[in-house]
């Protein structure tokens, strides 16, 4: 245990030295947010009444994924993981005392926690500062808090055990550019970062909610603005957890199969 | 006896060609998820306009051809200029070098340094958008709307030609990439999608006087939907000067270079 906490460390504080970096993407983020939070008040303008959650809802969405956007987005997956299958040079990771997985999970979670951190503070306060309907509100209950910071660390597991699927899948392919283009492409849609999942056809937005993309950001931020509540609260988080332990057998299992017939590349 | 740009661009593209297709399966991979991110976008548009029918006065025909015609402007523009999107590498590692002691155009050996096949995906994707749009518009055309057309397309393509070269001018300074840059590129890409009365008129300014998008954009769509005054029509075609300051900053910026890295 104590090993996999120190890569955690190590991952962690590395995350944490790219300040320059960091300070681009919270000018990106927030400007990008801005424009998503503009684009959505024009369609609430045209026609409040179609609006599937709130205005105010809708806005503290947009301001959580923008500022925790290291945690849910595909293109952060570990270069490194990559680097190492295509190189050949998981065959260093191997002579380890350690569990493969283990340790690249733990990794990818003290990466993208770092960047999350990081970045998210300033982008919040600022967003909480706007002016009203632009603006980030804060829930004044602590149970949403409670609910809303278990439900983000959750839904941040099902992230890096996707993830991990994707990387053992290019012990397969070798090459992995492809298969991130199209795991990006995939991950965007259906986690709804291109629009909330409500915003969908309402059959097709309760399939959406069922699939392991709908246990991303979806259920944390609307936990926060108050979108799910009550039983609905529990039985989102239930789905999340099935989808943990569910992607993380099969990863482990895909992982498993792959280092029986592994071939190492390069010399 | 010099052999022209062109020529030498071609055998670029043709050695380029051939390496790529060494990995065809990633390749198309590649192509397919370029698609697929692409495609998010229009999927964005076509549901929210299952709950909507209209925004600020246009209909989901007339925002499939903004949409069509702002990222076919934008992948041309990619797909020639993401040479320079590794700049700063090539800035960092002393490589600008051997591209100035050569007897041709920087701008032209950059550009031909990376050429990228699996925007392709994006390509084929704004043509496909541009002529469903075209077909179910409402418009009449006739030749002068179509010159429009095609100027919005170039105007748009001149303006992110120019921001890709601002943005490798300023590597001559930073040795860094600038991220926020991205706001200009892919964010534009990203927003462009709707007219950008929508966003605003803080933003509508900046896109007009600052970097000129709406020129290639709002103005003349409402000349071609026959809402907008007649020169209107002219505006897409003054904006090809963008580049002309863009180049002026990046010849200064190459005045600036001094080689680093070993």
């Amino acid at each position: 245990m104590k090993k996999y906490l120190s890569f955690f460390r190590l991952k962690f504080s590395m995350g944490l030295q790219y300040r320059a970096a960091a300070l681009a993407g919270v000018i990106t983020q927030f400007a990008w947010g801005a424009m998503k939070i503009l684009m959505f008040c024009a369609f609430y303008k045209e026609d409040p009444s179609a609006f599937p959650m709130s205005l105010e809802a809708t806005v503290n969405y947009v301001w959580l994924e923008q500022s925790t956007i290291a945690l849910f987005m595909a293109w952060l997956m570990e270069n490194e993981i990559f680097e190492s299958i295509v190189s050949g040079n998981v065959a260093y990771e191997l002579c380890r005392p350690i569990n493969i997985y283990d340790m690249w999970f733990v990794r990818s979670m003290g990466n993208r926690y770092a960047k999350a951190l990081l970045r998210c503070f300033p982008i919040l306060f600022i967003a909480v500062c706007m002016p009203s309907p632009y603006g980030l509100t804060l829930p004044n209950n602590l149970e949403v808090w409670g609910l809303f910071s278990i439900s983000m660390v959750m839904s941040s597991m099902v992230m890096i055990a996707l993830c991990m699927i994707v990387y053992m899948s290019c012990f397969y392919t070798i090459s992995s550019t492809g298969i991130r283009m199209i795991a990006m492409g995939v991950f965007e849609f259906f986690q709804g970062s291109i629009i909330p999942i409500p915003f969908f056809p309402e059959e097709m937005a309760r399939v959406m909610e069922f699939l392991p993309f709908g246990s991303l950001q979806n259920v944390p931020f609307r936990i926060y603005s108050g979108d799910i509540k009550g039983m609905q609260i529990l039985e989102s988080m239930g789905v999340q957890l099935f989808w943990i332990v569910v992607l993380i057998i099969i990863g482990k299992f895909m992982c498993a199969r792959a280092m029986r017939k592994i071939c190492v590349q390069g010399g | 006896m010099k052999t022209s740009g062109f020529k030498v661009y071609g055998r670029y593209f043709m050695i380029q060609l051939k390496s790529k297709m060494q990995y065809k399966a990633s390749f198309f991979c590649g192509m397919l998820g370029q698609f697929l991110v692409g495609f998010n976008v229009f999927l964005g548009i076509f549901f929210m306009f299952q709950r909507f029918h209209s925004i600020e006065g246009f209909k989901y025909e007339e925002i499939l051809l903004c949409f069509g015609i702002f990222l076919m402007a934008f992948s041309i523009a990619e797909s020639l200029g993401r040479g320079f999107d590794t700049f700063s590498g090539i800035v960092r590692n002393g490589e600008f070098d051997r591209v100035m002691v050569r007897p041709r155009n920087e701008i032209l050996q950059v550009l031909g340094s990376r050429i990228e096949f699996s925007k392709v995906g994006r390509l084929v994707q704004a043509i496909i958008i541009l002529v469903y749009a075209i077909a179910k518009s409402e418009i009449e055309w006739d030749f002068g709307k179509a010159i429009i057309l095609v100027g919005m397309i170039t105007g748009g393509t001149v303006i992110f030609a120019g921001i890709f070269l601002i943005y490798a001018a300023l590597c001559f300074y930073t040795l860094e990439g600038l991220e926020f840059i991205n706001i200009f590129t892919d964010g534009a890409r990203e927003f462009g999608q709707y007219p950008l009365s929508i966003y605003g008129k803080r933003i509508m300014q900046f896109c007009t006087f600052v970097i000129p998008y709406a020129l290639v954009q709002y103005y003349p769509l409402l000349y071609l939907l026959d809402r907008g005054k007649a020169w209107y029509g002219v505006l897409p075609f003054v904006t090809h000067l963008f580049i002309l300051p863009c180049y002026v900053f990046w010849k200064i910026g190459v005045k600036h270079y001094q080689s680093n890295g070993s």
